[in-house]
């Protein structure tokens, strides 16, 4: 099942936030709303997601989206008790489960929730995951037309024996339709992908790059496959059903992909994204560009995390400050049913939460932005990292260029290897 | 009732007035599992010095671990009443005679306490496992009691066994030792059957102690024990003279001089005397701190009124075998130091210095006995002290003559000099197996391998042989125990002493991480085995080092000239895909238990390696001694 929460500190019953986070702030603002809803749960996912046999009664599809609503406004009460001053929204994203099981209109009802909290600022993105099979044009549109700008289809191979092992149950036929449909009803498209699927051979990845690419799309995730405990694949791989993939065959599918995406014109801009333009080409996902940045997030629903006051790669001298707070993190119980009692209750649904030590902070910021094609600015890192950018530019694990004009930027190499290079920068 | 004396008795045999002709000095010889620790608990029951009740298992045997492997490290000696009537004149009036036995160490580690113990002694209980026959330690053992002038009683133990074979090891052990096989006592220390007679017996056969009483006084020290409470307590065998308590005794190596505390007999628990007279063996306390300033094999005498000459005998312990111990946790370094100046309070044998590895960290070099020496300062201080260690392959000392014709001695591998040298001389041994006579082939294949030569073989009965090798000393602390007793399916015992050393075409193989050598594993090893060394370390290195951002190099070495190479290729995927809101607080928490596993690990030029690879190279087979002494304490 889903990994456990984090283990963290409690959180007031009525959510309210450490007092340092009131006060003027440049950092953007996003919500995020988890729908833990699936009709088949995969065999490979660990995510906080249910299907209707697994839940049982009590915390149905149709009311989730009044309880969603319920959250969005004790969000709004908090951060205003807070002292976190009211900015209209970003970035909205919706993901699951899959949130394309709930009806369009609730999910544009969710939507006018936040629009009625916050206000929506101008050319807000608004993101949907969507499986290929549980859309049709008209749902699209009415997505659209509800203020959706943007769709994410969790396409994950173009090969029916690797989308069989991966317990897809979608038609990869159906994938240049439905990504016509989408831009049809004028949204942006991106497609996500899963590399290292077991069975899955070069020939297979290169099948599935080779449709993503005839689509067109302006983005596309690719996210080499991870076994988690607890996941039946898991189970399969300990009794040998199912080879485990090594992490040299997923290298190879890493390169493959960044090459094949890269020569249609689709630019690397986080390890596992890439988009026409790059993160400021205007196809980029913003809402996790958010992330990355250190922006404030709130996460609506079951097992969602939020954060509130970190320190931004737009600060003013780009470091952390030396002391006092860095931001704090916190996320909610997991289960639909507990979540929807608590805030009918009128409580804060949140399990815990942690508050940022200076030295977490850092290493977050590295280990986030380092990821990105804008880069690290290296006055973010302490003297100990420093020292080691001149290692790991010999090593070709960060761009030579990038880091003469100050900024750590992984290279393709550095990119396979970005774990081990972010705890070479942070020692 | 059994003949215990009477207190008219008693009264003729007070430590300090016993006439010699009244005391009986004997030790018991036996291999590990024959049953001594049992017939001596027997022994203190029938002589009333214990009872039944209150008699501990083994009563002997201090030590945890010495009770958990059955098994006697620290020998002690015990005073016990027996009375005899007269051969010939039942209605006489009983002899009472003071009987002290002086328990030895049973393994070869520990020859020269055993040389020493028997030499307070006038008699030795040959003791043989009916089952099994004579071992080839305990024939080690015999051999220096012979030498010793030792009278010999027979004894085959363990007679209530099924498998017992009676006849057929009287034959073996009166083929051995002369005498006729209808002589050969049979008893059990398990149901106490024939103890009584062999009292009788060593009355009757061992000679009574001989000694001036009006001379100097003269005490040799066979052994000496650290006790937290007491000091040093210093076990001795009174030869000439006599010694009293609150005189001034000298130590006759050092000329250090002690006031006597106390001095006694163990009876089984010390009991203060008078003094003790020619013949009689017990126990000195002065309140030295350290076993060093008691040293075995040393003699004590009146500071006063000193002895010309010291008894013969005395030699300083020579350590043979050395080992890296050090620390699995670095932080633990000043536990380990304090452990060993505590057991070197009661071991004149262990000595040590710091050391220190690139691979390992903080350590020490440590210098023991033998391979079971080491096996049980390892374990008690890891046992006795809550310590994680890690020891290098055991290694033996040589001597290293250069160019210039200086001699250097190395007991570190990686002391070894470069550049050109004259001659490597190594310790030999003279070890000698004994076997079912079926695995003459399999043994003689394996001596040969490990550069043994045969110096002789005998048949001990139709069907069990002795064969005598020579054999390098560093063959035997590498596996050569290890695979005697898988070739001889468990029935081959094994004995060796030293005997000189000899000149030999060694060579020193290094093991290089990306260039940089690794200390830990350098060996001294023959020519011809050092290739496969080599192929065998860098193998097994390549299989345990986690791969690095880069490619590494694994290399073994002689001087300049690489013999085996291994590649860890670079690792190419070190990434979590994903790294979403919610993934933030866990992506993190990961990275910071990485980053804590990376501070642990050991740095050999770049190459980062978790400690538990090199303890697992270490460790294994390879490493060899460790199982060698285990099996050879197990048996």
């Amino acid at each position: 099942m889903s990994p456990a929460l984090p283990d963290g500190e409690p959180v007031p019953a009525d959510g309210s936030l450490p007092e340092w986070v009131a006060g003027p702030t440049e950092r953007a603002f996003g919500v995020y709303v988890h729908v833990p809803f699936c009709t088949v749960r995969c065999g490979y996912c660990d995510f906080n997601t249910y299907t209707s046999a697994e839940l049982g009664g009590g915390a149905s599809q149709a009311s989730y989206a009044a309880t969603a609503l319920r959250e969005v406004g004790l969000a709004r009460d908090v951060l205003d008790r807070s002292g976190v001053p009211s900015r209209p929204v970003s970035t909205v994203f919706f993901g699951g489960g899959t949130p394309t099981v709930l009806p369009a209109d609730d999910l544009a009802a969710i939507l006018g929730g936040v629009r009625d909290a916050w206000g929506l600022a101008p050319g807000v993105e608004v993101t949907t995951e969507a499986n290929p099979d549980s859309v049709t044009p008209e749902s699209l549109r009415t997505l659209a037309a509800a203020g959706f700008t943007r769709v994410s289809f969790g396409m994950q191979s173009a090969v029916p024996h690797v989308l069989a092992t991966l317990d897809r149950t979608h038609d990869p036929r159906r994938i240049p339709d439905v990504v016509a449909w989408a831009r049809d009803a004028g949204l942006d498209v991106s497609l996500d992908l899963i590399y290292g699927t077991p069975g899955e051979s070069l020939d297979d990845w290169r099948a599935s790059l080779d449709t993503v690419v005839a689509t067109g799309v302006d983005h596309v995730s690719a996210y080499a496959l991870v076994v988690e405990p607890g996941t039946k694949m898991f189970a399969q791989v300990r009794r040998g059903e199912l080879p485990l993939p090594t992490e040299d065959d997923q290298a190879a599918k890493y390169e493959l992909a960044d090459t094949a995406l890269t020569a249609a014109g689709l630019d690397w801009y986080e390890v596992s994204n890439w988009a026409r333009g790059g993160s400021t080409g205007g196809h980029a996902c913003r809402h996790n560009l958010a992330y990355w940045r250190g922006d404030d997030w709130w996460g609506v629903g079951p097992g969602a995390h939020s954060y509130v006051g970190g320190p931004t790669a737009a600060s003013a001298d780009g470091a952390v400050p030396a002391s006092g707070h860095a931001g704090v993190r916190w996320w909610n119980v997991k289960h639909p049913r507990r979540y929807a009692t608590m805030l009918e209750a009128g409580t804060s649904p949140a399990a815990g939460r942690e508050l940022l030590t200076h030295d977490e902070a850092v290493l977050e910021r590295v280990m986030l932005q380092v990821r990105l094609d804008e880069g690290l600015d290296l006055a973010a890192l302490e003297p100990d990292g420093r020292r080691a950018v001149a290692g790991l530019v010999a090593d070709g694990l960060l761009d030579g260029r990038a880091a003469v004009g100050g900024r750590a930027l992984l290279t393709l190499r550095g990119r396979l290897l970005a774990d081990a290079v972010v705890r070479d920068l942070t020692v | 009732m059994p003949p215990i004396p009477s207190a008219a008795g008693a009264a003729r045999i007070k430590p300090a007035a016993t006439p010699p002709e009244l005391l009986r000095n004997f030790c018991i010889i036996a291999h590990i599992d024959h049953g001594k620790s049992t017939l001596a608990d027997r022994m203190l029951q029938l002589t009333g010095v214990v009872d039944a009740r209150a008699a501990r298992a083994q009563y002997l045997d201090r030590m945890d671990i010495e009770r958990e492997r059955g098994i006697t490290i620290k020998s002690q000696a015990v005073r016990m009443p027996w009375a005899v009537a007269p051969a010939g004149d039942p209605a006489a009036a009983e002899v009472p005679y003071a009987l002290n036995m002086i328990d030895t160490p049973g393994h070869v580690d520990f020859t020269y306490e055993v040389s020493r113990s028997l030499a307070a002694c006038e008699g030795a209980v040959l003791l043989v496992d009916a089952a099994q026959g004579i071992e080839a330690q305990t024939l080690a053992n015999l051999y220096l009691a012979l030498e010793n002038d030792l009278t010999i009683i027979p004894v085959l133990n363990k007679i209530d066994l099924p498998a017992a074979q009676p006849e057929k090891y009287a034959e073996e052990l009166a083929g051995l030792i002369g005498g006729d096989p209808e002589d050969c006592l049979r008893v059990s220390g398990k149901t106490g059957a024939g103890v009584e007679d062999l009292l009788n017996r060593i009355v009757e056969l061992v000679p009574p102690p001989v000694g001036d009483a009006d001379a100097p006084a003269r005490a040799m020290i066979f052994d000496s024990v650290y006790d937290t409470y007491r000091g040093v307590v210093t076990y001795v065998r009174v030869v000439d003279g006599n010694l009293n308590p609150r005189e001034r005794i000298a130590m006759m190596s050092t000329k250090a001089t002690h006031e006597l505390l106390e001095i006694g007999v163990i009876s089984p628990e010390p009991v203060p005397t008078k003094g003790l007279g020619v013949g009689e063996v017990g126990y000195l306390i002065t309140g030295v701190k350290d076993v060093r300033q008691s040293k075995v094999g040393d003699t004590v005498t009146n500071a006063g009124k000193p002895a010309a000459e010291a008894l013969g005998g005395y030699s300083d312990p020579k350590p043979m075998v050395f080992s890296g111990l050090y620390p699995i946790d670095g932080t633990d370094y000043p536990v380990l130091r304090d452990a060993l100046d505590k057991l070197k309070l009661n071991d004149a044998a262990l000595n040590y210095e710091p050391e220190t590895s690139v691979a390992l960290g903080f350590g020490f070099r440590v210098g023991f006995l033998g391979l079971l020496h080491l096996e049980i300062i390892r374990e008690r201080l890891e046992r006795e002290f809550d310590l994680d260690l890690i020891s290098t392959a055991p290694n033996v000392v040589y001597e290293v003559a250069l160019e210039d014709k200086s001699v250097v001695t190395v007991t570190n591998p990686s002391e070894f000099p470069g550049g050109k040298i004259g001659e490597v001389r190594e310790p030999v041994v003279r070890a000698t197996i004994l076997a079912p006579s079926e695995f003459i082939g399999a043994i003689m294949e394996l001596s040969q391998s490990k550069r043994g030569e045969l110096q002789g073989m005998d048949y001990l009965s139709e069907d069990r042989v002795e064969l005598r090798y020579m054999l390098p000393m560093a063959e035997i602390v590498f596996d050569f125990f290890d695979q005697l007793k898988s070739r001889t399916r468990g029935y081959a015992s094994l004995d060796y002493e030293r005997v000189g050393d000899q000149v030999a075409d060694l060579v020193k193989v290094d093991i290089l991480l990306q260039g940089e050598t690794v200390d830990a594993f350098s060996a001294i090893v023959h020519k011809d085995k050092a290739y496969a060394y080599g192929v065998m370390m860098t193998g097994k290195l390549r299989e345990l080092i986690p791969r690095q951002q880069f490619e590494v190099p694994i290399q073994a070495a002689v001087g300049a000239r690489v013999i085996a190479r291994e590649t860890i290729r670079a690792i190419r995927k070190d990434v979590l895909a994903k790294c979403y809101g919610g993934d933030i607080t866990r992506k993190r928490k990961l990275l910071e238990k990485q980053k804590e596993g990376k501070k642990r690990m050991k740095t050999i030029g770049r190459v980062d390696v978790p400690q538990e690879a090199f303890i697992a190279a270490l460790s294994s087979d390879a490493g060899g001694g460790k199982g060698d002494a285990k099996d050879a304490k197990k048996k």
